[in-house]
């Protein structure tokens, strides 16, 4: 008998997530972490992390990273690939981050083609604060600070970042994918790799948006949550690859 | 044939890997964990994990090994 599966070299040893039970983060950190093991990237990667739960990232994997303030994720990393262009650079942000307080640096980022990686992690919700309503929370879906539901005429629409970015001309590539399940994992394996495989080719810069979970904020069960996913948040955000320039 | 190894001090109890194994080998222990979780555990009698790693793959905490 070999193992088939085990835990990847980039994640560092004897750690555990602090992440609450059925959070799809810790699928996400695992499939960065498998993919720096596979494209050898692990001794020359650079991570430029958030705030919020995707800030635990440095705990995790066995990597160097710079702790940007709110946000600022991919302004500091834009001076990290400009500084040391020979190293892998890439952001691990939530949709509070990358979406609301770092909407700028983000679109500014894209619009100058940084050669840099972003992954989004969409909950819909600002997990860590408490579920607060936040700007990729959809039409209807009640918070702690939206008690009665989203409605177009208080709270406006939710933001789209995948679509959006893929109308910058510095984006190389643009997806959204979800971890619901089996297939979905292996599609956001494959763009995740693809986003990081721009960077490394000078292409341009590499976006993807994973849609995720958060049972607790949510007040669902873990496989309640992963069927919401399924079923209503795909509604709302469509999966697929928004803009791909290599094809 | 293959078979899985669940480390009980990494498991959170979400149970999504009872609702993912195709066989159903997967169960709720009545034991608790250091964090006072009621554990997963691994019930193979009759050697009917073919080693797919679903199990492994949907696991948010990684706490599933796989041999095959």
């Amino acid at each position: 008998m070999q193992q088939v599966f085990s835990i990847p070299k980039s994640i560092k040893e004897n750690m555990r997530y602090t992440f609450c039970p059925g959070c799809d983060h810790g699928i996400a950190i695992r499939l960065v972490a498998e993919l720096l093991d596979e494209m050898g990237l692990q001794e020359k990667t650079i991570s430029a992390t958030s705030i919020g739960c995707s800030v635990f990232l440095y705990d995790f994997l066995d990597i160097d990273c710079v702790e940007a303030p709110h946000g600022r994720a991919l302004a500091s990393a834009t001076g990290i690939k400009r500084v040391r262009p020979d190293k892998f650079v890439f952001t691990y942000q939530g949709d509070g981050d990358l979406a609301s307080i770092g909407l700028a640096e983000t679109m500014h980022t894209a619009f100058r083609g940084e050669r840099v990686s972003a992954i989004m992690i969409n909950n819909t919700t600002y997990g860590m604060t408490g579920g607060q309503h936040g700007p990729t929370t959809m039409m209807g879906q009640i918070t702690t600070t939206s008690p009665t539901g989203r409605n177009r005429e208080y709270y406006g629409y939710p933001v789209k970042m995948a679509e959006q970015l893929a109308l910058c001309d510095g984006t190389a590539f643009s997806a959204r994918v979800a971890l619901d399940s089996i297939p979905h994992i292996n599609e956001a394996k494959k763009a995740i790799k693809k986003a990081f495989q721009v960077q490394l080719d000078g292409t341009g810069f590499g976006f993807v948006e994973i849609l995720s979970t958060c049972p607790t904020n949510w007040h669902m069960t873990p496989e309640q949550a992963h069927e919401h996913v399924r079923t209503k948040m795909v509604e709302t955000f469509p999966l697929g690859v928004f803009k791909d320039i290599t094809k | 044939m293959g078979k899985i190894v669940i480390d009980n001090e990494r498991c959170k109890s979400c149970y999504i890997c009872t609702e993912t194994c195709p066989k159903k080998l997967i169960k709720k222990s009545e034991k608790t964990n250091r964090l006072g979780d009621f554990m997963v555990e691994f019930d193979d009698k009759n050697q009917d994990c073919i080693g797919c790693a679903m199990c492994a793959k949907r696991c948010p905490d990684m706490a599933i090994e796989v041999w095959r």
